[in-house]
């Protein structure tokens, strides 16, 4: 295998407790686990390092709640991971004091990830988030006074009793923080989970009115001077920039179809042919590799057609567009020309991108798009 | 054998009544298999007949009872097959009516007691069961001797499970059941009363000798279908196949044919010597004509090279099978399918799909019209879309049905019977709680959902069988249904002019929950002619993304789209809309949408 990732994620579960609504793999309690879990992933940096080119275009620490990690040992961690362009870390507002912040640039974290969800007092209730609206502008000021110059927010739509007048105000509230980065999501309240189980008939009734939900967030986002470069994602326009691109890089390297290494339990590597997911015991995974071993994993084969085909899926989720001869095979010409024909979608030499209102549908043309 | 101590008999009975048991206690008791080894030994010979190649299921089996030969044939017991049982029963001299004493008689039973007493049976009631504690003999036994006009005491008491009274049964039918009386001298002339088709040995009838005899190697001739064949071989199932030099004057056995399609000697015909013919065949023949039709397509375009196979085998094996090609706009290239009723498409469809493999898609059922057009000339029309739209009479066929139900829900079925354009003809009870209600109804109404309906407002304690009652003329219309201006062929039905309004609104109702939202505003329709009257619309999706979709998330994202891809694959394409296979299925399930 070449030495040529150049995309590093690791994840850091620990949580101080669990939100409804979330699906990652986190870990609540086990406080003397972080130590070992930090020496763990020192230790499986090691065992994959080989495919790394170093220094990294990008480092993600993700979560779980990275910043809920002792700070002693996220500074430990940090120092221990290869340099990058980019280092994100993912941080719950709550957690980010004065100290953290400072303890983060001064460990060459270049870019923060502030887990706001909403401003709505209620509606952060709703989602068992433990930050209130003024911890959340607190984290944000918090980093700008530790000279962090790129921030991006994370939000949610569609929370159950989330009316339209409350995402305005969430709109309002996050543009006027001025964050570099909004990453916009829709709730998925998975079925079977406890939240579904709480919320799922509210979920249902307000559905219909949460149509437009989507639309109202890209059309306030984009008017506020965003770009909507990722179905889900928003950076602050060249302009407003001072001609940075603000996109997240290390996401760009998912969309663009690029290798990378995960460490930590639940974290998902592709390099190549290859994609493991190391399983999410935290256990096993602590003893794998304490004892100098992998940890367990469940690997696929992803073949170079998955990998074009995953090219497309994901390409299609940006604002640029993605050129024919790299998705060539997997592309369904029949029901091209018919998006085409619908407006859906464009196709401009020899690459095809999804129009305004295609990307508002960009799930459904893409499955379309698929051969 | 001597006639005199031959018995042909059947055993008349309902679902779950007991017939099997019951016929399996008399192959113990006769001592034609032993009771401890029955099973082993009967799957032991079924697996040594696989290995010969032979699969037939014995329709008819012979035992031995104190110095008599009793054949016991086999009928099928739903009303679908209606003409194959009288067949059954003409071949009998008496049957066993076999009634649950704890259930009493039931519509088929009731329906099967009929035609045996048509067709001039001995008949011998008896109850069954009698072990059980729910058990009423005494009621069921006065029913049962009602229905026969016998006196209650002569109804037997039995429990085929644990062998009481089956005994005094075999020794009932001896005395009671009449011994044959065909002619030994006369020109051979047999009864196919069923017929198999085996790869192997090609249509093996079965059949009751009714004058002379039929031996082995024998040329002979089905007189009704003009069929030339020798006997390869003639024998009897004692279970299992027995060869025999000669099948006699008033005895019962099969007669390996060699042909290669059992349409070329169907049930009801008579076999006759080529040697020594006879001049004239048994009566009761009939050409079955299929009453309920349905398009058959596969749901994957490519497989109906597949399909016309499967049709054609199975063809071989049921000869009321009719099967043309169709072609749909919406659902391409399929066949369509006559059936005799609707279990019969239920049976035939279950084995396309189970045998054969194959993923179907079936359009509602509809029964044969008789349109008479402008000119004069009469058209059978087997599918709405063939309808004629100039027309001055349309007939469609009307059945007899009988009804048993508790006397509770006399109230409920005639209520039923009334939606449905049924015309009242009398009412009986045939005890103090059970009741039985004749009504003539369109079969239209009937392979609608009457059925289901019939089971839902009576808790399931109705029992129905009916008989075809011939055609009539009804005012008639056919309900198109547009999907985004485009007529969809395939969801077209003829309905009463009373009842469209309703039906085409419930089905544009329907079809709004099957159909998904699409890139665009979508119109479904329902309209008789060029007249719409009902619309429905499924509107837009304003919104179709995947909320997220990092590095840990990419595999599952894309199984989720190419399951999303799949699915769209799966669906019909009508002009621009994706039409779900489900939503042809709809016009089938409009029942719940009218209660």
């Amino acid at each position: 295998m070449t030495a040529d990732v150049r995309h590093l994620y690791v994840h850091l579960p620990f949580c101080a407790h669990r939100c409804g609504y979330c699906d990652f793999v986190t870990v609540v309690g086990h406080g003397d686990s972080h130590h070992t879990y930090i020496d763990a992933l020192v230790r499986e940096l090691e065992l994959e390092r080989h495919v790394l080119r170093e220094p990294l275009e990008t480092l993600f620490l993700g979560g779980g709640t990275p910043t809920f990690t002792a700070a002693d040992e996220l500074a430990r961690l940090l120092a221990r991971l290869p340099a990058a362009e980019e280092v994100t870390v993912e941080a719950n507002p709550e957690t980010v004091t004065p100290e953290l912040a400072a303890t983060l640039r001064t460990a060459g974290v270049t870019r923060v990830s502030v887990g706001a969800q909403s401003f709505q007092p209620g509606l952060l209730e709703t989602l068992e988030r433990r930050a209130t609206p003024d911890a959340i502008r607190g984290a944000v000021y918090g980093l700008r006074d530790a000279s962090f110059d790129n921030i991006s927010l994370d939000l949610i739509y569609g929370i159950p009793g989330q009316g339209a007048s409350d995402l305005d105000a969430d709109m309002a509230e996050a543009i006027a923080l001025e964050p570099d980065h909004i990453s916009w999501y829709e709730l998925e309240a998975k079925p079977g989970t406890r939240f579904t189980h709480r919320h799922g008939d509210e979920l249902a009734a307000q559905a219909e009115a949460m149509e437009g939900y989507f639309e109202r967030v890209v059309e306030g986002l984009s008017a506020a001077g965003y770009r909507w470069y990722e179905t889900a994602n928003f950076c602050r326009a060249a302009p407003l920039a001072g001609g940075r691109d603000l996109r997240a890089r290390h996401n760009l390297a998912y969309w663009l179809g690029r290798d990378y290494l995960g460490l930590g339990i639940g974290a998902v590597s592709t390099v190549g042919a290859q994609r493991w997911r190391n399983r999410p015991n935290l256990g096993r995974y602590l003893a794998a590799l304490a004892g100098g071993h992998r940890p367990p994993r469940e690997v696929e084969d992803v073949a170079a057609e998955v990998r074009v085909r995953e090219r497309l899926m994901l390409g299609l989720r940006l604002d640029e567009p993605v050129e024919l001869r790299d998705v060539d095979g997997v592309v369904d010409a029949r029901a091209l020309r018919r998006l085409e024909r619908f407006g859906l979608v464009e196709r401009r030499n020899g690459s095809v991108t999804l129009t305004h209102r295609g990307r508002f549908v960009g799930g459904a043309v893409t499955a379309d798009l698929l051969a | 054998m001597d006639q005199e101590r031959i018995r042909n008999f059947s055993i008349i009975a309902h679902i779950d009544h007991g017939k099997s048991t019951l016929a399996d206690r008399i192959l113990e008791l006769t001592d034609t298999v032993s009771g401890r080894d029955m099973r082993e030994q009967l799957l032991d010979s079924m697996e040594l007949e696989r290995e010969r190649g032979i699969t037939i299921k014995a329709q008819a089996v012979r035992v031995s009872w104190r110095g008599y030969e009793l054949n016991l044939i086999d009928t099928p017991g739903h009303v679908d097959f209606t003409y194959e049982v009288s067949r059954s029963l003409q071949a009998c001299e008496g049957a066993l009516l076999l009634v649950d004493a704890g259930q009493g008689i039931e519509a088929q039973t009731l329906a099967n007691a009929y035609l045996a007493l048509e067709n001039d049976l001995e008949i011998v009631p008896a109850v069954n069961k009698i072990d059980l504690p729910q058990a009423d003999p005494e009621r069921a036994a006065a029913e049962v001797a009602e229905l026969v006009g016998e006196a209650p005491d002569r109804v037997l008491r039995i429990s085929a499970k644990t062998g009481e009274g089956v005994a005094a049964a075999l020794d009932a039918i001896v005395e009671r059941i009449p011994a044959p009386t065909g002619k030994a001298e006369a020109p051979a002339r047999a009864l196919v009363f069923d017929s198999s088709y085996d790869q192997y040995r090609g249509v093996v009838a079965f059949v009751r000798v009714v004058d002379g005899a039929f031996r082995t190697r024998e040329p002979l001739r089905a007189m009704a279908a003009g069929t030339r064949f020798e006997a390869e071989e003639v024998g009897f199932f004692s279970p299992t196949m027995r060869p025999a030099e000669v099948l006699e004057t008033g005895e019962v056995g099969y007669v390996i044919t060699g042909l290669k399609d059992v349409s070329r000697l169907r049930v009801g015909d008579t076999l006759t010597s080529e040697r020594a013919s006879a001049t004239e065949p048994l009566p009761g023949y009939k050409d079955v004509k299929p009453m309920v039709f349905s398009g058959l397509f596969p749901t994957d375009s490519d497989a109906y090279p597949e399909l016309r196979d499967a049709l054609e085998r199975l063809k071989l094996n049921d000869a009321a099978l009719f099967y043309e090609p169709e072609t749909s706009q919406a659902l391409g290239f399929g066949f369509r399918c006559g059936f005799l009723g609707l279990l019969h498409m239920e049976i035939v469809r279950e084995r396309l799909e189970r045998e054969f493999d194959l993923d179907l898609l079936v359009t509602a059922p509809t029964v044969a019209y008789r349109v008479q057009t402008p000119t004069g000339s009469v058209v059978e029309v087997h599918n709405p879309a063939d309808m004629p739209p100039e027309h001055v009479e349309i007939e469609e066929p009307y059945i007899r049905a009988s009804v048993i139900v508790p006397k509770e829900y006399v109230g409920a079925v005639m209520e039923l019977c009334n939606e449905r354009r049924g015309r009242f003809d009398h009412l009986e009870y045939l005890s103090e709680e059970r009741v039985l209600l004749v009504y003539e109804l369109p079969l239209g109404e009937i392979v609608l959902d009457l059925y289901d309906q019939l089971k839902s407002r009576t808790r399931g304690y109705a029992s129905f069988d009916y008989d075809v009652a011939g055609f009539r003329p009804g005012d008639l219309v056919r309900v198109d249904v547009l999907v985004g201006g485009e007529p969809v062929d395939a969801l077209s039905l003829i309905v009463h002019r009373d009842s469209a309004y309703a039906r085409g609104k419930a089905l544009v109702e329907r079809l709004r929950e099957e159909i998904p939202r699409q890139y665009f505003d979508v119109a479904i329709q329902a309209a008789i002619g060029s007249r719409v009257i009902a619309r429905e619309t499924v509107k837009a999706k304003r919104k179709d993304v995947l909320a997220k979709c990092y590095g840990g998330d990419v595999t599952r994202k894309r199984k989720l789209l190419e399951r999303q891809k799949a699915g769209k694959r799966r669906m019909k394409q009508v002009g621009a809309v994706e039409v779900p296979q489900e939503a042809f299925l709809a016009v089938l399930n409009l029942g719940e949408g009218r209660r």
